[in-house]
């Protein structure tokens, strides 16, 4: 008893941060999501019930929003995981300028997200003056220029595919590369003494020791393509309902303090959906990956 | 099968790549490897037989030199090609695949005319898998196993596709010692019931001498001496090798000969007939000494240890090149712990004269190289 209290002292400065910061907020939010015609200024409400999840799930702009996240989400996390795990074998299997490759690969990470965002803004944007450099090589092989960033809803897709890709690799490859390198030579040595060939050593062998490191970036990548918000402002500004490229987190911003803000129960719910849903893409990935993934 | 190394020769660039000379891990090896035995590549760290058994499996390539299996040349031939069995030192089990999966691999691996079907591949894995006695275990992840249970699951992996050879790098390192000795015998058997020419590389001399039918002493990439187990230990070749085998390890003394007997100190210990006078080294292997009141060497007495059936007698010499000298003998003639001294006679085959020079041959008299053994 006197040892238990002397542990909950110990305890008390994390859980004491730990409960003003996040499960306090948490619990209000879940409160706001079900206080219908909450006024923010007056702190008064109407009464309680699902009328909020109900608005939300019926407004064009979230649905808009939700099928934004999960086409990115959908896109994304597959291709980038994908090219992360080619890159780093390529990374892995060459020895001269290893080291050069590796470092160039890791700066987009440690580069400001707004800074990358212009920069694919002014490569990507056509205007009066300039057809932008990616329309400059798109007219190499005949196809005409392209509006990626005021244009049709697949071309601004595709560069905020594209973006998040981009920004999204670095450290996947950071983690693959290490993850190849903790692999023992020596399997690679049984391997190979006992004729294996090439594509068998990689789904037999390297895929399974690797499949901790794996799962882990496809779980992260699922959330953190959920989440996404940052990237569409970087690339097409703050008004994302009007060019169609708003992201759930963006509906949940836009409900607390864009032009229709003011509306802190609408954006609880919206956020509460998104909750339910990285909730439970993250029980299915762990479902599945109870199978196919190894753990030493 | 049979394996003949000719002028084997394997140099690296240098680590430190400001430094411009090679290193050579092995040095123009030249020996054969007899069909059927169990031959241990035997050498303190660094002597070049571990890169002899990478060498011969393919997994490095010679700098010089030829590798035959019979008659074929397999120098140039990847490992794939050359049908060997390599069982790692921790083994290289992969250990997300059971027991059962991991002896399956190499047959899976199989194409063309030796491609198998499923039942083959079971019957052939579990024929395997009772060789080396871990039947019961086919369903187990490697994590699950012990560490001999793992060792017996890595030579099932290397002998279930049939190799041509078998080779063991450090195949007992990581065991602990009881095991070690219960391992080392199963490798022993596994290897008769086969009748697999097997290879394996160690640094532990006892483990060596108690399972090969012949062993090559290496250092610095050099073979000093090939020869069954007690003709080496028996007739070493040079001090190195005196040095190297035997435990506890032999005893060696600053000596000189003078008028055809050797003298350690002042003392004549052994008549030396045919050779001739000198400084020389001399090696007395702890079975050499027998108590004998009477005997020539006096040294003087630190302890008596009895540790079981061995009694061993620890003393100290001013001429002793190898700090306090251990003798073994027979608990009868234990001698007195509260002796000061203790003096012994010495059996003549025991004792090996050597040229200071560690690498130089044995002196051997003349016409007395048979009466050694």
């Amino acid at each position: 008893m006197k040892n238990s209290l002397k542990a909950w002292l110990y305890l008390l400065p994390a859980l004491l941060f730990l409960g003003v910061f996040l499960i306090y907020p948490l619990v209000d939010v879940l409160i706001y999501s079900f206080e219908e015609g909450y006024n923010s200024t007056s702190g008064t409400y109407f009464g309680v019930g699902f009328y909020n999840y109900s608005y939300v799930l019926h407004d064009p702009f979230f649905l808009k929003a939700l099928r934004n996240t999960v086409l990115l989400v959908l896109i994304t996390v597959p291709l980038s995981t994908g090219l992360a795990l080619l890159i780093s074998l390529g990374l892995s299997s060459i020895k001269a300028l290893r080291k050069f490759f590796q470092t160039v690969y890791f700066l987009p990470y440690v580069t400001n997200t707004l800074a990358v965002g212009l920069v694919f803004m002014i490569l990507f944007k056509k205007t009066p003056y300039s057809d932008g450099l990616m329309n400059l090589l798109l007219r190499l092989f005949g196809m005409g220029p392209v509006d990626f960033i005021d244009g049709p809803y697949w071309a601004k897709m595709f560069v905020l595919c594209f973006y998040t890709v981009w920004v999204v690799m670095p450290f996947k490859i950071l983690i693959l590369t290490s993850a190849l390198a903790s692999v023992k030579d020596d399997y690679y040595k049984a391997a190979r003494i006992d004729a294996t060939p090439r594509f068998r050593v990689f789904t037999r062998i390297t895929l399974p020791m690797i499949s901790p490191m794996l799962f882990y970036l496809i779980i992260t990548g699922f959330i953190g393509a959920f989440k996404a918000y940052s990237d569409a402002v970087a690339l097409f500004g703050v008004n994302l309902n009007a060019a169609e490229m708003n992201t759930i987190v963006g509906y949940v911003y836009d409900m607390l303090y864009g032009d229709s803000g003011g509306y802190p129960s609408y954006a609880a719910a919206a956020a509460l959906i998104l909750f339910v849903i990285v909730l439970t893409v993250t029980t299915i990935n762990l479902t599945v990956s109870r199978k196919h993934v190894f753990y030493d | 099968m049979k394996v003949t190394l000719e002028n084997l020769t394997k140099r690296y660039p240098n680590l430190n790549r400001r430094i411009k000379t090679e290193v050579i891990a092995v040095n123009d090896l030249t020996f054969e490897i007899p069909s059927g035995k169990l031959v241990g590549l035997l050498g303190p760290s660094g002597c070049g037989k571990s890169t002899t058994l990478n060498l011969i499996s393919g997994l490095e390539t010679p700098t010089a030199g030829r590798i035959l299996f019979d008659e074929d040349d397999v120098t140039g031939l990847p490992p794939e090609k050359r049908g060997v069995g390599l069982v790692f030192q921790n083994y290289a089990l992969y250990p997300h695949l059971t027991v059962r999966q991991n002896i399956l691999f190499p047959l899976e691996n199989l194409k063309g005319a030796e491609k198998l079907t499923r039942a083959e591949m079971l019957q052939k894995a579990d024929e395997a898998a009772k060789l080396v006695q871990i039947d019961a275990l086919m369903d187990r992840r490697p994590s699950e196993l012990s560490g001999g249970q793992q060792q017996r699951v890595a030579i099932a992996r290397a002998l279930v596709k049939r190799p041509r050879i078998l080779l063991l790098d450090e195949p007992l390192s990581n065991l602990d010692a009881r095991l070690r000795l219960q391992t080392r015998e199963e490798i022993r058997r596994i290897q008769r019931e086969t009748g697999v020419t097997t290879v394996f590389v160690t640094h532990d001399q006892e483990e060596a001498m108690s399972i090969s039918d012949e062993i090559v002493v290496m250092k610095e990439g050099v073979i000093q001496q090939i020869g069954r187990p007690q003709d080496v230990y028996d007739a070493p070749k040079n001090l190195f090798v005196a040095k190297f085998l035997g435990t506890p390890p032999i005893n060696v003394f600053s000596a000189r000969i003078e008028k055809e007997t050797l003298f350690i100190g002042e003392e004549a210990v052994l008549p030396a007939p045919g050779l001739p006078g000198g400084t020389v080294t001399a090696g007395i292997r702890p079975e050499g000494f027998l108590p004998d009141p009477e005997g020539k060497f006096t040294l003087s007495l630190s302890r008596v240890e009895v540790m079981g059936r061995d009694t061993s007698v620890v003393a100290e010499h001013a001429a002793s090149l190898s700090g306090a000298v251990r003798a073994i003998i027979s608990s009868e003639s234990r001698p007195d712990p509260e002796s000061r001294t203790v003096r012994f006679s010495l059996k003549p085959g025991k004792v090996l004269l050597f040229q200071n020079d560690e690498a130089a041959d044995r002196l051997v008299p003349p016409g007395q190289k048979e009466e050694d053994r």
